[in-house]
């Protein structure tokens, strides 16, 4: 088992035609992903590596029975597209979309709730369950399957943790990057609840950082709910107050969401917390 | 990107919101011009972007035109948290009875818009915060239905707010929630809201910060802005399309994806700080990192005079290290940097990177397998060369 995707996910890609799109459709389908088809408005009846392209979402799940969608359109149009996607009821919506203004953001992750859509993201790598399936841009070398969970807010230095738990023998059960913008379908606390339920996680790395309190919230539910040991990593601790650090969410702002008080939070939840991401693996050994 | 407390009351007053009729001065003759034209006691106000300039002396009561003249004069070009004054705002004294605090922002957690208000304005909110929790009354609005009627009602009353001010109040609280949403801010404060002698309500000190990812459908907020307080190195990034926030260490960073980025950031701290070593500069590189952006992005770290040392380090997902290695000896040949460079290039085609790297035989490029050797030798070589 795993969270969120398997190999019988059946995803549609928004914005298929595009060059980011089609790029990563490409991986995802080499990956073993069941990419059934895509949505771009305009080109409806065409064809992309041998699945069909829709005008609409609505004529795409009638036809595909599409259970998951990927956005991958420019932020212009991202909110949108993952609201077309909740109205023709795809029950788990993954946005890879970057700089999407927060005030659209929070009408769409309001919209999605209420429709029962779960979103992951936006601005994140997507979610990977190795030797199954890939819905996102996370590189299939970065993990093996295995039984930690990892879940984080960013993409590379999941890579990076993915691929030195990879090079220690650990596999992985699934990645769910959640993303680094200030206002986000799913949680910490979200993704630590379903691998607190997942039969083949075991163990659960969580890859944190500076700004807002995701990652207090998080300490609190694992001090509380959770009986899988956490090892978790928080980046930004050299980051000045006051300064967005690249994620429009990473900013220390009013004292509050600096990566000290996160650790500490975390610790004394009884999360090991590594102050070095290549050590994540010992803590997970 | 913040707007000045001029523009964010300019724009309150666009929204409907009364603010004092004060104007903007450069120079003390202009201070002095519009005090004699206000023909009462003003107040002379610095225009920064940082918080506390009450306390640094850049807000002066004056009582005449010719002591607006000698406080803007003192005020002009001073130097408050290492940002210069270069203008000041010259408004009308309020008669002061109540002051009020009203804000609007983004509540990342609840995914909504919240109001804040208390009728202990005036004061720091994040003191007010800390001291006095309760006095705050704080109320999330539907992002999909935005403000109701009972909602204002709700906070007029719960704040405490004598009943003569509920519709005036009502009616600011409605624009400046219009001007938050029409303007994409993600805070819209006015601190105080002042109540003054006669009655009426006015917005005395206003802060509105704008989404900088909604800048882009904001173009008359957007042309507003004022970089004269950010290093030239932020201004060239960001007009070369790179993310990047200038430090004071040793030790310039380049890396893709901001996650990545600050975490390199933090372990040249970690192997440095007993040294007194570490990042010169938050930097992520983007996807692709094509040899123009390696290029451009080098230069940028160079045009820092403290940096001792280049760490680069790329973990190739989707980005091939072999078209790094390529765009960093580009940026190499072109930039010709005098600074050793330590090169970590992990993941897609890192083998073919590395060869690139290697063969070119640059005595002062030093190639790492992991990041934690690679924060190491950039530790090493900047305390070499001190």
């Amino acid at each position: 088992m795993s969270i969120f995707i398997d190999r019988n996910s059946l995803v549609l890609v928004q914005g298929i035609t595009g060059r980011q799109g089609g790029f990563h459709a490409r991986l995802m389908m080499a990956y073993g992903t069941k990419v059934v088809g895509g949505v771009t408005p305009g080109k409806g009846g065409e064809w992309f590596e041998g699945v069909p392209v829709f005008d609409t979402m609505r004529a795409a799940v009638r036809t595909t029975n599409a259970d998951t969608s990927l956005v991958t359109v420019p932020a212009r149009f991202a909110p949108d597209a993952i609201m077309e996607a909740a109205d023709a009821g795809v029950k788990l919506i993954i946005c890879l979309t970057e700089h999407i203004p927060v005030a659209d953001m929070m009408k769409v992750v309001t919209f999605c709730q209420r429709l029962g859509s779960r979103l992951i993201g936006p601005n994140c790598p997507g979610v990977m369950t190795p030797g199954q399936a890939k819905v996102g841009i996370i590189p299939a070398m970065v993990a093996e399957p295995g039984n930690v969970g990892v879940v984080s807010k960013s993409g590379t230095l999941t890579y990076e943790v993915g691929f030195a738990m990879k090079n220690a023998g650990i596999g992985i059960s699934t990645i769910v990057g959640i993303g680094g913008d200030p206002v986000i379908g799913t949680t910490f606390v979200d993704v630590l609840e379903m691998f607190e339920n997942d039969p083949e996680t075991e163990k659960v790395a969580l890859l944190g950082e500076i700004g807002g309190s995701a990652e207090i919230v998080a300490a609190d539910f694992i001090k509380n709910a959770m009986t899988k040991p956490v090892a978790a990593f928080i980046a930004g601790r050299s980051a000045p107050p006051g300064k967005r650090m690249g994620h429009a969410g990473a900013i220390v702002d009013g004292g509050e969401g600096s990566a000290d008080e996160k650790i500490q939070a975390l610790e004394a939840a009884g999360a090991r917390v590594a102050n070095n991401p290549e050590a994540i693996p010992n803590l997970l050994a | 990107m913040k707007l000045h407390e001029y523009q964010s009351k300019f724009l309150f007053r666009e929204f409907g919101i009364p603010i004092p009729n004060g104007q903007v001065a450069k120079t003390p003759d202009e201070a002095a011009a519009i005090a004699s034209q206000l023909g009462v006691p003003v107040v002379v106000k610095a225009q920064v972007h940082v918080g506390g300039r009450g306390k640094a002396g850049g807000v002066k009561l004056a009582r005449d035109a010719e002591e607006a003249r000698r406080y803007a004069a003192d005020i002009l070009g001073m130097d408050i948290k290492g940002l210069v004054v270069q203008q000041v705002l010259v408004d009308p004294g309020a008669d002061i009875q109540q002051e009020i605090y009203l804000a609007i922002t983004n509540d990342r957690g609840a995914g909504s818009p919240l109001i804040m208000s208390s009728l202990e304005g005036g004061m720091d909110i994040e003191e007010l915060n800390r001291s006095r929790p309760d006095a705050i009354i704080r109320e999330h609005i539907d992002p999909i239905l935005g403000l109701n009627g009972f909602q204002t009602t709700h906070i007029a009353s719960a704040m405490g707010l004598p009943r003569a001010h509920w519709r005036s109040f009502g009616n600011i609280l409605r624009s400046l929630y219009r001007c938050y949403i029409e303007s994409d801010a993600e805070l819209a404060e006015i601190n105080p809201l002042v109540i003054t002698g006669e009655g009426e309500l006015l917005a005395v000190d206003g802060k509105v910060i704008i989404d900088d990812n909604a800048l882009f459908r904001q173009p008359k907020l957007a042309a507003q802005r004022d970089d004269s307080g950010e290093p030239e190195s932020e201004s060239l990034a960001r007009e070369a399309g790179i993310s990047y926030i200038k430090l004071d260490g040793q030790i310039g960073c380049m890396v893709n994806g901001a996650g990545l980025a600050m975490t390199t950031m933090d372990m040249t701290k970690l192997y440095g700080d007993a040294d007194r070593i570490g990042p010169a500069n938050f930097l992520d590189i983007g996807g692709g990192a094509s040899p123009e952006q390696v290029a451009a992005a080098l230069r940028i770290i160079l045009s820092d005079a403290k940096v001792q040392c280049v760490l680069i380090n790329i973990f190739g997902g989707i980005t091939r290290c072999d078209e790094v290695a390529d765009g960093i000896l580009t940026a190499y040949n072109e930039v010709k940097p005098s600074v050793p460079m330590v090169i970590r290039l992990q993941g897609t085609n890192a083998s073919e990177g590395n060869a690139i790297i290697s063969q070119a035989q640059i005595p002062n490029i030093i190639s790492a397998q992991t990041l934690t050797q690679a924060a190491q030798l950039a530790v090493a070589a900047v305390k070499e060369r001190a």
